[in-house]
């Protein structure tokens, strides 16, 4: 069976920094895989060589059995991804964006005002739907990110610390859509989360990443064998120490340095 | 197909839904056209050139077609910031079709914008004598919008902040603008300048709407500003589609 990623020595340098040196994982079809690792570590970097957005320096990486830097239009067709950063436009309004989302991934002309209708009151955004996205709250744009992603069903999921700044019924709404979709449809998940119980809790495998390399691999259970702990929490200290990180990125492009610099600018 | 339809109308609705804009790319342009056309105008006529305002109203609709074009085509660099861009870049779409869909909305809006100024233009004394040749000057306007936009894309697509930008502008755009011949006759200026607006874009533009709007003699002929403008529009989005294919983010 073809495996839904696999990652072989996957390096990317910055000029003299390191952001991911020579990892190697591999996700099966049909299963979910956690990235865990401090601010810092990797991961978005990782991700970001996975879904088209950056050329790895070396190392192989495949996407349902496709190299994303070579057949970037196959392999986009294959995955959906929700972004750790905004993306969505702000001058249009919720409603828009999520359409203009189903144009960019061809869901049905039929489906969609259904679809979004549907998404958009479940995360409770559809009294809102008339709004540009700059009047909403951030809770609320983290929602629309989220209902946005679940528009088209993807062969492959990434999720970018998707529940970053978002509130226990969404997160756990998300969840269990994400379970599901991976059970009814063999969706395969690759996501990120700085919350150790939910990767505990959804995730069938991890890596943990730490200073662009993988220290550990394995079931949620396992980790914590290795390191005799009760949660996933303390293993995951166990592996990484308890030092704070520094996000060490240089200047260049790096998604989360310019959102930054762009919500600084506009408010 | 639907997804260009869409990008264009996204262009045109952040236009639309931002008054300041629409007042701030404007506002140079007027500034010239006042201030040039007023100021200058009794020199020009003593100089037996007859009235500024007719030479100089093409010159200043020409400057916002640029502005605002250049202007649509580094809203990329906003995008990037802002985040959109990473919804767009991992779409399953090519990329050349999401630059096509940028670059149509960007001239549209550019064009609607040379629309206003040529309004303004009107109500200031400009005089259209040729109105058979609306569609000439339409032509000229949508020619370019669209290599200006695709112009601004190519930009947009090599840098990624917005300091770098400004200095482009500055040291790019403005120089393109003032040798075009949008403010004075080439045709007595010394050869050194002559020769620089031979390659600048902007003069071809300027010199073709010149002609169709007034009636005047053309510097290059309409011929070459034609040719001259569909040359560099197609270099221009080749080169912006290829760089815009190959962003890292």
């Amino acid at each position: 069976m073809k495996r839904a990623i696999e990652v072989r020595n996957l390096v990317k340098n910055y000029g003299d920094f390191e952001a991911v040196r020579d990892i190697s994982f591999e996700v099966q079809q049909g299963e979910i895989f956690a990235l865990l690792g401090p601010n810092g570590a990797g991961k978005t970097t990782t991700i970001k060589m996975l879904t088209t957005l950056l050329r790895p320096t070396s190392g192989k990486v495949e996407l349902d059995g496709l190299d994303p830097w070579v057949e970037q239009n196959e392999v986009r067709k294959r995955f959906g991804i929700v972004f750790q950063d905004p993306s969505v436009d702000a001058e249009l309004t919720t409603y828009e964006n999520m359409y203009l989302h189903c144009v960019l991934y061809k869901v049905p002309r039929n489906a969609r005002a259904i679809r979004i209708e549907k998404l958009l009151r479940l995360f409770e955004l559809w009294d809102r739907c008339h709004d540009t996205v700059k009047k909403l709250s951030g809770g609320m744009k983290r929602r629309l990110e989220i209902a946005r992603g679940f528009l088209h069903t993807p062969k492959i999921l990434f999720l970018d610390e998707p529940t970053l700044g978002l509130d226990p019924q969404t997160r756990q709404y998300l969840w269990t859509h994400v379970q599901k979709l991976n059970q009814e449809e063999g969706v395969s998940v690759l996501l990120t989360t700085h919350y150790m119980e939910e990767a505990d809790r959804v995730a069938q495998r991890i890596a943990i990443i730490d200073r662009g390399k993988i220290i550990a691999q394995g079931t949620p259970s396992e980790l914590k064998a290795q390191t005799s702990s009760e949660t996933l929490e303390q293993a995951f200290l166990a592996f990484t120490g308890s030092t704070i990180r520094e996000e060490s990125k240089p200047s260049l492009p790096g998604l989360r340095k310019l959102s930054r610099f762009g919500k600084g600018e506009r408010r | 197909m639907e997804v260009i339809y869409l990008l264009w109308l996204r262009q045109l609705k952040r236009f639309l839904r931002s008054r300041n804009r629409i007042v701030g790319s404007l506002g140079q342009p007027v500034l010239l056209l006042l201030t040039f056309g007023f100021g200058f105008g009794p020199i020009y006529r003593q100089a037996g050139h007859g009235d500024y305002i007719q030479y100089l109203a093409p010159g200043v609709i020409g400057m916002t077609v640029l502005f605002s074009s250049v202007l649509s085509g580094v809203e990329l660099i906003w995008d990037r910031q802002f985040g959109f861009l990473k919804e767009m870049l991992v779409a399953p779409v090519p990329r050349v079709t999401i630059m096509i869909g940028r670059t149509i909305g960007g001239a549209t809006v550019a064009v609607m914008q040379g629309f206003v100024m040529m309004a303004i233009c009107l109500i200031v004394g400009f005089r259209l004598v040729n109105f058979k040749a609306w569609l000439l000057a339409l032509i000229f306007t949508v020619l370019m919008a669209i290599m200006f936009t695709a112009f601004g894309t190519t930009l947009a697509s090599a840098i990624s902040d917005f300091q770098a930008f400004q200095l482009i502008v500055q040291f790019l755009i403005m120089p393109m603008f003032f040798l075009s011949g949008a403010l004075f006759p080439l045709r007595n200026v010394p050869r050194a300048l002559q020769l620089v607006a031979i390659f600048d874009p902007v003069s071809y533009g300027v010199d073709g709407l010149r002609v169709a709007l007034t009636g005047a003699e053309s510097h290059f002929g309409v011929a070459a500003d034609l040719g001259a403008l569909c040359a560099i529009a197609v270099v221009l989005l080749l080169l912006g589609g290829r760089l815009f294919s190959k962003i890292q983010i």
